[in-house]
């Protein structure tokens, strides 16, 4: 009499037609439950976005009237791409932090939650301490960066200091995003670490004890059986760190030096451009429709993917 | 971040695990599991250290020695100088009431989306899932105008407008967290047997004491796993406060921190500690509801 | 199927819905008692009996974040109160953080007066009307205040007020006078004399010239004061205001010498404040630093009292050394204020030698506008800066007070932060710059 689903193992599923019953007041009310939120969401976040895609096309100082609009077409873009010279190295640090977290924390994550998927004591202590960071608002994560990198005062040149030269890692351009990306990486690791866990503990038990049987080590049981297995797990995984490198980037490089030298990023562009007192709207608006292409095309890959999933009957 | 969609389904385990474990291999993996375990408490214990020291201390002997004296100089300092008990008191109007909003308008759409089949379910849940992955930035100069534009009654806002109000925060708070409880909600409600649903239809339910009287009392875990994973979201939220609210002093504590730091930015000690002291309150959400949330995590694999 | 755990969850639902209805009600509460804990001043002492008519309460946007700079403020505006008996509410922002939103805090809903500089800057949000015209309260107080202080507080169009000036401060070579007699030093009066006083200052251990730009703006004083002494004040306006081209081989010239001045100056400028670059210079292991006098606040005691400065040296003979930026920082009347005659009354008061004096007693690191301020009681600095700017044939506001603040803030900070960390290649930096000057003051 279950009705119950396992997307990772596969039994077979049921689901029986349901009668419809509903008077008209049961439907009123789903209507208003629904649509209440709904128009909540379109208005406070799809328009918007709409709306920043259209003003892309223009330019605006964002004081006058909507009167004073003015269509550019495709000049903001075409500046973006040939004059501005923070763009080019806010797309490469973009890239960068997006490889970065993919290939090392989160990599770093999976493992930790491999290791810590046995049965062994103290697991959920190991889990609390490396979760920890993820409480912390990425705003703090920037404080302690400081606390740790700072030139005159950090804690890593005042231990390398006593041997040498004090570099100036947040202020080196070549040095501070890396600094930065420890910190964050400090962070996100938690972060996927508990999401693979509680992926791997819905994994059906049988399948290792199959894999076992047939003497598989633990590394090819992993590779061969769960981490196909781990399918849904594994997209999530991927679009968190999209979403943690394209937006939670912000808080961090903000609060170390407002984004300049060497800490350029894309989000951060925007916030100048259009919140800083340059308020060029039209301008911003384009670098922050860049910024949403670049995230639409993993939102669509996983909206794709993880409902294609859901419709299998 | 959506794997409670995935565990919370109640997996049918039938056999319990029996493998032999070679206690050789748990010490080393125990030793690895120690070493990082200290490495990751390191920043934030080296933290707790230079709060403690009173600031002639680090200015004598740098902040790379023994402390010489240890105090809570700092943590009083912050407490009153940087006001910290105002602050907490404005994350808490916006933190409290966006969860609660959240998470009420959150169950609404995925009870109508999970318990009934409309046609519209799946792209009503395409929208909100896809709303909650963009990047705040990119929607930011729209929202300020639309703010500035929707009026107020002056009890709700002293501006008269969304824009630099308390519930002007809550409301783009609420908007933006929905696509995640939505999609968290409707997979776990969509576990629940229609057995019950139909059950209830027979006896003459309407829908909404469906909604509040069986449904809901069974989506305990999920909503308490939620509002903690919330609370930590908006309350470190940094963002939206620093450009929807301009008041200094209504701004949340995160995002007054910012301004902190131009004020007593070369006081690390001080910083350190407003910093540990403003982390505080998700610090003791995690450490007192944490079983529940990693049990909820791991709701999956018991449930049966 | 209902059992405990049911029970349970709904009461919790349940006590999650008071809680609503507290928070509810609770920011309604906050938002009608006024704002709660904003500092309302001159509550407790001045203000007694006196049947003078009260000016209610004038809400002042403030940018003085750091310590020194608010407390003053507080002073004077409990001394407004026992004057005039009008409240003062002030909201201060973090100082940068209130550059940064200007433009969405004048258009949302901005406090009654509001900190703001002279220049370019002020003109720039009187043009787009987020400013109040005051030229009648100029038509009261304008015999205060020197003729270039008033065509500083002008608009674009050189007939309306915008601003009223409050103090200002000249931006120069500042030094410690014990390290300077300790070693023997002499003021330069040429470039070439100060280049050589810093290579003998390394040599001796300290280092030579401080220098710092983590936020982007400080190191624009450097590149001013380079092309008013190589180019003169014409051209660094014309420049400023979009007229000339930065391509011109006059601003190459102007970065050659600041790439030869980095060679003396501080390393690792980028990841370092003005804040820390002082502290330098007060625990005298920096020999000078050039900034504005408000370095001051960054020395107690009797280091302040050791603090001393000089004039940029000439470069060019023909072009000479009375040009400097001696920046003006004052208020300006929003768009649509709630409380206008108290805000004018606060504004007319600010104008005067006493509400100027006031403030200087309590932040001495800069000197009053107003002609009928008393100097009488000024430090050494202080006069020294009178004689300075008084001698000064032009002022001009500094980079980004005279320029496009769009132009300043999205292409002057990472232009010139790319100079410092690559000072070789200067034509493609300006060809850069050019191109996005065309394009921000087209539009």
């Amino acid at each position: 009499m279950t009705a119950v689903r396992d997307s990772l193992a596969a039994p077979a599923r049921e689901r029986r037609k349901r009668p419809s019953r509903l008077t008209r007041t049961d439907k009123l009310v789903l209507v208003l439950m629904c649509g209440i939120p709904t128009i909540l969401l379109i208005a406070f976040v799809w328009f918007p976005a709409l709306a920043s895609i259209g003003l892309s096309f223009t330019t605006w100082d964002g004081i006058g009237g909507l009167g004073t609009i003015k269509w550019v077409g495709f000049q903001n873009y075409h500046q973006i791409f040939t004059i501005y010279p923070s763009f080019g190295p806010a797309l490469r640090h973009n890239v960068i932090w997006l490889a970065f977290l993919a290939a090392v924390p989160t990599t770093f994550g999976i493992f930790l939650a491999v290791l810590l998927d046995r049965q062994i004591r103290f697991t959920r202590v190991y889990q609390s301490t490396l979760y920890l960071p993820v409480m912390l608002s990425l705003a703090l994560v920037g404080f302690i960066a400081q606390l740790f990198f700072s030139q005159d005062q950090g804690l890593v040149n005042g231990l390398v200091g006593r041997s040498g030269e004090a570099p100036d890692i947040l202020g080196d351009p070549r040095l501070n995003l890396w600094a930065v990306l420890i910190a964050a990486s400090w962070r996100h690791v938690g972060y996927i670490m508990v999401l693979y866990l509680a992926g791997l503990k819905s994994v059906d038990p049988s399948l290792r004890d199959a894999a076992a049987i047939d003497g598989a080590s633990e590394w090819q049981t992993f590779r061969r059986v769960i981490f196909p297995v781990m399918k849904p797990i594994n997209i999530i995984v991927v679009v968190v760190t999209v979403i943690e490198s394209l937006r939670g980037s912000f808080d961090i490089v903000y609060v170390i030096n407002g984004g300049k030298n060497g800490l350029e990023l894309l989000n951060v562009l925007v916030y100048d451009n259009i919140v800083g007192e340059a308020s060029r709207i039209g301008y911003g608006s384009a670098l922050g429709t860049i910024l949403l292409v670049i995230s639409l095309g993993f939102i669509i890959s996983f909206l794709v993917i993880s409902f294609r999933r859901e419709q299998r009957p | 971040m959506s794997a409670l969609a995935t565990s919370e389904k109640p997996a049918a385990r039938a056999p319990v695990r029996v493998r032999p474990r070679a206690r050789r291999g748990n010490r080393r993996v125990h030793a690895f599991l120690i070493v990082v375990s200290l490495v990751w408490l390191f920043p934030v214990l080296y933290s707790l250290y230079t709060s403690l020291r009173p600031y002639s201390d680090t200015a004598e002997h740098g902040y790379v020695s023994l402390a010489h004296s240890l105090s809570f100089e700092n943590y009083k300092n912050a407490w009153t100088q940087a006001d910290l008990p105002h602050y907490y008191l404005n994350s808490a109007l916006v933190t409290i009431p966006a969860i609660v909003f959240t998470l009420l308008l959150a169950s609404f759409v995925a009870f109508g989306i999970s318990r009934y089949s409309w046609k519209l379910n799946l792209p009503l849940l395409m929208l909100f899932t896809a709303g909650n992955l963009l990047p705040q930035q990119v929607i930011i100069t729209p929202l300020y105008r639309l703010f500035l534009e929707i009026p107020l009654p002056a009890f709700m806002s002293e501006s008269g407008t969304l824009y630099d109000s308390f519930w002007g925060i809550i409301a783009i708070h609420v908007a933006f967290q929905l696509g995640f409880c939505v999609f968290v909600m409707s997979n776990y409600m969509k576990t629940i047997p229609q057995e019950l649903s139909e059950a209830a239809m027979v006896d003459g339910a309407s829908a909404w004491r469906q909604y509040w009287q069986i449904i809901m009392p069974l989506c305990r875990t999920p909503l308490a796993a939620l509002a903690t994973l919330e609370f930590t979201w908006i309350y470190n939220d940094f963002f939206w406060a620093l450009v929807l609210m301009q008041s200094g002093d209504k701004r949340p504590i995160t995002s007054a921190l910012a301004g902190l730091q131009g004020q007593f930015f070369t006081n690390n000690n001080l910083i350190a500690a407003a910093s540990l002291v403003a982390a505080l309150p998700t610090l003791i959400v995690y450490f007192v509801l944490q079983r529940q949330f990693i049990g909820g995590l791991t709701l999956g694999s018991t449930k049966g | 199927m209902v059992d405990a755990e049911t029970v349970l969850s709904r009461r919790k639902l349940l006590k999650g819905f008071a809680g609503t209805l507290g928070a509810v009600t609770l920011p309604a509460a906050l938002a009608a008692c006024g704002g709660g804990s904003k500092a309302a001043t001159g509550g407790a002492g001045g203000g007694g009996g006196g049947g003078a008519q009260s000016l209610g309460t004038v809400t002042f946007g403030s940018n003085a974040s750091d310590a020194v700079p608010k407390d003053a403020y507080e002073k004077v505006f409990a001394a407004f109160k026992a004057a005039k008996h009008g409240d003062v509410q002030v909201n201060t922002v973090d100082h940068n953080t209130f550059q940064e939103q200007i433009n969405s805090y004048l258009q949302g809903k901005p406090d009654d007066v509001f900190t703001w500089f002279a220049g370019n800057r002020m003109q720039f949000f009187a043009q787009r009307g987020l400013a109040t015209d005051i030229s009648e309260l100029w038509s009261k107080v304008g015999d205060n205040y020197s003729d270039a202080l008033k065509a500083a507080s002008t608009g674009a169009d050189g007939q309306k007020q915008f601003f009223v000036p409050f103090y200002y401060y000249p931006w120069a070579l500042f030094y410690r006078k014990s390290v300077f007699a300790d070693k023997g030093y002499e003021i330069p009066q040429t470039l070439d004399e100060l280049k050589t006083l810093a290579a003998q200052m390394k040599q001796d251990g300290l280092t030579p010239i401080g220098f710092a730009d983590k936020d982007g703006w400080p190191a624009f004083g450097t590149f001013d004061i380079l092309n008013l002494r190589i180019n003169g004040y014409e051209f660094h306006m014309q420049l400023m205001n979009g007229q000339a081209s930065w391509q011109d081989p006059k601003v190459a010239k102007v970065f050659d010498e600041f790439r030869g001045l980095l060679e003396h100056s501080q390393e690792g400028a980028l990841g370092r404040t003005w804040q820390e670059a002082a502290q330098g210079v007060a625990q005298k292991k920096t020999g000078m630093y050039l900034l504005g006098m408000f370095v001051g606040q960054q020395f107690e005691g009797e280091a302040h009292d050791d603090l001393d400065f000089f004039n940029f040296p000439e470069v060019d003979s023909n072009v000479g050394a009375d040009t400097l930026d001696a920046p003006i920082d004052g208020f300006m009347l929003s768009k649509s204020p709630k409380n206008e005659t108290g805000a004018k009354a606060l504004l007319e008061y600010l104008a005067s030698g006493a509400a100027q004096n006031t403030y200087l007693q309590s932040d001495p690191n800069n000197i009053a506008t107003a002609k009928d301020a008393d100097t009488s009681g000024y430090n050494a600095l202080q006069k020294k800066a009178v004689e300075l700017i008084g001698k000064a044939s032009n002022i001009s506001q500094f980079m980004d007070r005279d320029t496009r603040p769009d132009f300043a803030s999205t292409v002057m900070i990472p232009s010139i932060q790319a100079f410092i960390k690559n000072p070789k290649d200067v034509a493609g930096l300006t060809k850069q710059i050019e191109a996005q000057k065309k394009t921000i003051f087209a539009s």
